[in-house]
């Protein structure tokens, strides 16, 4: 099957559906790749790239549309500036299209999608589940949105990040406030913190307090019990009482922090109001404010979509196209989603892809199939939280350490009674010998316990030497006048020699090679 | 020529050296001179015996075997590869468990010694004792040796009522000793005695045979402490205090040496011993349930990865010592070092064959040794790792062990490798650990997987850094 890539025709959109790497990679599952002369420019991707890599170049839009049975896209179908027609009626029955289609707010569009019988699979609908994860290109933009937020507030913020003692004097760090720790917000954590910032995050969802401190920030507790982990490992709405106490958090550290990012999102659901018009005027004049949920709204009231604006001496940025400002990497990752999405959906390596609704990730992108809305899906139902009803795990150690108590007990009392019965029978000369051996045993015990792990080996090679004492034994026999004890003590002799020479030998070989 | 006094004045300088030679390894700096003290020890011993009024004829003998033997152990020492050290040290430990039976027989044979009543119970009993011992240790060690070069299979034997079959033959063992001491006394006893090393030998067989390739380091240890509790009985046979102390002293080595192992693996002793490690549960939870897909990366990558790394922790499994890859991880680290990044090395105490088997290859591929560490002293340290490298490994990293309580490993501890940022697993293929046990850790969200030869593998990373 041939795989056809537009040039986005979206204002200021400059990433692209593949990279030449990747088409290259396309190839070798079978597909032939062509692509729209000049779809690369803006993301740094010359024709001549593609054409090295195998693909075709095709200068006329119609004809790219046309000749290919399956359309990758970064943007859904707009209407083309120059063709003066929507991109869907370049679409033919039987044609696949891949691309971002966000079905839930666009239903008019799966009505035209279905009248142009064709499949129609959204990546943004990409079930979060973990064998999922490689084509999750809503995690790879949003990582890209974080890191970006942190680039663009850094550009607006008149100040280090980083703190620093200088000759011309001291200078705080930053503070950073990252508002929902989901991938975008873990990435401007990262970001931020690797600038220097002294970085906090808050989050409803409880489970994310490790990654968080794992990105390097504080998390930020509030003093309520609520669960705000919903399904799929998104955030879900919270109670009014809870929000109250998250308002309170937000406004004691507005006044505080130079720097918030915004990352609240809740599927389906306009952005919630995070930041107040007061909060923004409490905020230090010269502060920045990224708002990365703009395109729904925005988490702060003030926050302008797509631009930058300046109110109470705070600056808002409300930029909706923070991946596309990273356009070569957030192409690169786009493709490979996308590539990996084309891997699965193509099994036999054959070139021909199979919508198969027994996938749970192919059913779950589906939105148009044949002709048929099949838009929304069945829910996922795992959650990135571990499930919290497990039986706890310390009911194993409790019941082992019960016979503690009796064992060592009943295991003196045994060993003493053995003794006392040997002290009654065994002879004096006996006894003599294993006073010495108990006391053997127990200056061994307090050697060996100070012996490194890290030696264990040579310890037994040397053991194994110096357990070839028993040589004495065979030297004692070995004038013996009776002829086959002295053979036989000869042949000990052979054979523990070997033990003591090899045994000594190698572990001085191995002590040898112990060095810092 | 030495006197009776002199021979034990020389016996006591020898224990006390070798009582040096073992606190020596306490720390690599002493090793070496401790090493030297056990040497010394042994010439004093030996050439006070030889010296000594008990050696007066057949020296001749004496001295060729002393020189065939020599000379062929130091070439074995000479020849042998790190990775084979398990194979050797378990066929070294199976002579001196046939020296142990060859002395007791030609003890109860010499018509020298005379004893009266019970003393001569009680020397018929340490012979008995001394030969037991010292015929379950022979076999067993071959065993073990046929099972580590891989000339036996690895899998474990289990006989049908194999305990039941212990106990059988540790009740004839009782019962044809007290005939043997019994015959003893009226002065025959051979037939009992040569009977009772029939089943020795066949204990021993058994014994290690149903014991798996993943519990092998606490046979090999198990076999130490015998050979060295065959020693001390032959020194009470004998009555030579020298023999009793150095076997003693191995003897409680080789225990405790079996204790750390079997505590590292969660397991009892006896339960090692009986044998049959992860067939008794119904062949492991889990293993047939989809847990997900894996990711596999390739060498290139994971070179990235490890450029990109802060704080990188190897964990060496069996798998780097079959592979041979010991080398290449040094190359690795080393590399990674020159370009700032801290590499460490965590090793759990039952990785390998042997107790101490990672560290030896390690030293070996002149890895120093202070950024080898031990589980306890690292594992607190894994949530600071950027990425993890497990070489081989499996059952030691595996997470079931913490979380699952009906896993067959439940309670053992293990490297919590998934706590740091990633874990690259280097793994021939899918298959399961010794443990027969799927490893949970393989589906983690963090974990990447990177099949292939370890050498091989790992060549390609090291050419990539």
């Amino acid at each position: 099957m041939k795989i056809g890539i537009p040039r986005e025709i979206f204002p200021n959109e400059k990433r692209v559906a593949t990279t030449p790497e990747v088409a290259a990679q396309l190839q070798k599952l079978g597909f032939s790749v062509a692509i729209e002369s000049g779809a690369g420019e803006t993301a740094n991707f010359a024709d001549q790239a593609y054409a090295d890599a195998g693909a075709e170049i095709i200068g006329d839009t119609r004809a790219l549309w046309d000749s290919s049975d399956i359309i990758l896209k970064v943007r859904g179908p707009e209407q083309h500036p120059t063709l003066g027609i929507n991109e869907v009626d370049l679409l033919h029955s039987g044609q696949i299209l891949i691309s971002f289609l966000w079905p839930a707010q666009n239903p008019e569009l799966l009505e035209t999608l279905k009248t142009k019988s064709v499949t129609a699979l959204a990546m943004d609908g990409i079930p979060r589940i973990s064998r999922a994860q490689k084509m999750d290109a809503l995690s790879s933009m949003a990582n890209i949105a974080g890191y970006r937020a942190i680039v663009e507030a850094s550009q607006h913020f008149g100040r280090f990040f980083t703190g620093q003692i200088t000759a011309a004097g001291k200078v705080p760090p930053a503070k950073v406030l990252v508002i929902g720790a989901g991938v975008a917000g873990l990435a401007a954590i990262g970001a931020a913190a690797a600038m220097g910032a002294v970085v906090r995050s808050f989050d409803t969802r409880p489970e994310v307090k490790e990654q968080v401190e794992s990105m390097g920030a504080d998390f930020l507790l509030l003093d309520f019990e609520e669960e705000g982990s919903g399904e799929g490992g998104y955030a879900k709405v919270m109670s009014e009482e809870f929000i109250a106490a998250e308002m309170a958090l937000f406004a004691e550290q507005a006044k505080e922090v130079d720097i918030i990012v915004t990352t609240a999102l809740i599927p389906g659901r306009p952005a919630p109001k995070l930041i107040t018009a007061e909060m923004v005027s409490s905020m230090k004049p010269g502060s920045v404010i990224v708002d990365l949920a703009a395109e729904q709204g925005g988490n702060c009231e003030l926050t302008v979509p797509g631009e930058v604006a300046a109110k109470h001496g705070v600056t808002l940025i409300g930029y909706t196209d923070l991946p596309s400002r990273l356009a070569a990497q957030s192409s690169q990752l786009y493709a490979t989603n996308l590539r990996h999405l084309l891997t699965d959906m193509c099994p036999e390596k054959d070139g021909n892809v199979v919508v198969d609704f027994e996938d749970e990730v192919v059913r779950g992108a589906t939105v148009v199939k044949a002709g048929e809305i099949t838009w929304p899906p069945p829910a996922p139902k795992l959650s990135a939280a571990p499930p919290a009803k497990k039986a706890p795990p310390a009911a194993v150690p409790a019941e082992s350490a019960k016979p503690s108590v009796l064992g060592p007990i009943a295991l003196f009392g045994a060993g003493a009674l053995a003794l006392f019965g040997l002290g009654i029978v065994a002879p004096p000369s006996f006894m003599q010998h294993f006073v010495v051996f108990v006391l053997a045993c127990f200056i061994g015990y307090m050697v060996i316990w100070n012996v490194t792990p890290a030696l264990h080996t040579p310890l037994m090679s040397v053991t194994n030497a110096i357990s070839s004492i028993i040589i004495i034994g065979a030297l004692l026999q070995i004038s013996s006048t009776e002829t086959w004890i002295m053979w036989i003590a000869g042949l000990t002799v052979l054979i523990t020699s070997i033990n003591i020479f090899g045994g000594f030998a190698v572990t001085r070989r191995m002590l040898e090679m112990f060095r810092k | 020529m030495f006197s009776q006094g002199l021979v034990t004045v020389a016996y006591i300088g020898a224990t006390i050296l070798f009582i040096l030679a073992l606190g020596g390894l306490s720390n690599p700096e002493t090793s070496r001179r401790g090493n030297v003290y056990g040497m010394t020890g042994m010439g004093i011993a030996l050439l006070a015996t030889i010296l000594g009024p008990d050696v007066t004829a057949n020296l001749g003998l004496l001295i060729i075997a002393v020189l065939i033997g020599g000379t062929v152990g130091l070439l074995l020492a000479r020849r042998v590869q790190m990775t084979q050290m398990p194979e050797l040290v378990a066929i070294l430990h199976s002579l001196v468990g046939l020296g142990a039976v060859f002395v007791g027989f030609a003890s109860f044979g010499d018509p020298d010694k005379h004893f009266e009543g019970v003393e001569q119970t009680i020397h018929d009993i340490e012979i008995y004792i001394g030969i037991l011992i010292g015929a379950v240790t022979f076999s067993g060690s071959v065993i073990a040796f046929g099972k580590l070069s891989g000339k036996i299979t690895g899998n474990p034997l289990i006989l049908p009522a194999r305990h039941w079959l212990n106990l059988g033959l540790l009740l004839a063992a009782i019962w044809f000793g007290a005939q043997f001491v019994q015959q003893s006394a009226a002065g025959g006893g051979m037939m009992p005695l040569l009977i009772m090393t029939a089943i020795a030998l066949l204990f021993g067989i058994h014994m290690v045979m149903a014991i798996g390739g993943a519990d092998m380091p606490v046979v090999v240890s198990m076999l130490n402490s015998y050979s060295g509790w065959a020693a001390s009985a032959t020194g009470f046979m004998l009555s030579n205090d020298l023999l009793i102390v150095t076997g003693a002293l191995v003897g409680s080595s080789g225990a405790i040496l079996s204790y750390i192992m079997c505590r590292a693996m969660n397991r009892r002793f006896l339960a090692v011993i009986a044998g049959g490690f992860g067939t008794t549960s119904g062949g492991g939870a889990g293993a047939g349930e989809d847990q997900g897909e894996v990711v596999a990366v390739d060498a290139v990558e994971v070179a990235e990865m490890l450029k990109g790394a802060k704080e990188v922790m190897i964990i060496p499994g069996y798998g780097m010592a079959v592979a041979q890859a010991q080398h290449t991880v040094h190359e690795i680290s080393r590399k990674l070092i020159e370009q700032g990044v801290n590499v460490r090395f965590g090793i759990h105490p039952v990785a390998g064959r042997m107790p101490g088997h990672m560290n030896v290859l390690l030293a070996e591929a002149r890895v120093p040794y202070d950024i080898v560490f031990e589980m306890d002293e690292i594992n607190h340290d894994f949530p600071d790792i950027d990425v993890s490298v497990v070489i081989g490994a499996n059952d030691i990293v595996n997470p079931s062990a913490l979380t699952d309580p009906d896993s067959p490993i439940a309670g053992m501890p293990v490297l919590e490798c998934w706590k740091g940022g990633t874990t690259v697993v280097l793994k021939r293929s899918m298959a399961t650990g010794y443990a027969g046990v799927q490893n949970p850790l393989f589906f983690l969200e963090n974990t990447r997987m990177l099949f292939g030869d370890a050498k091989a593998t790992l060549d390609t990373v090291l050419a990539n850094l």
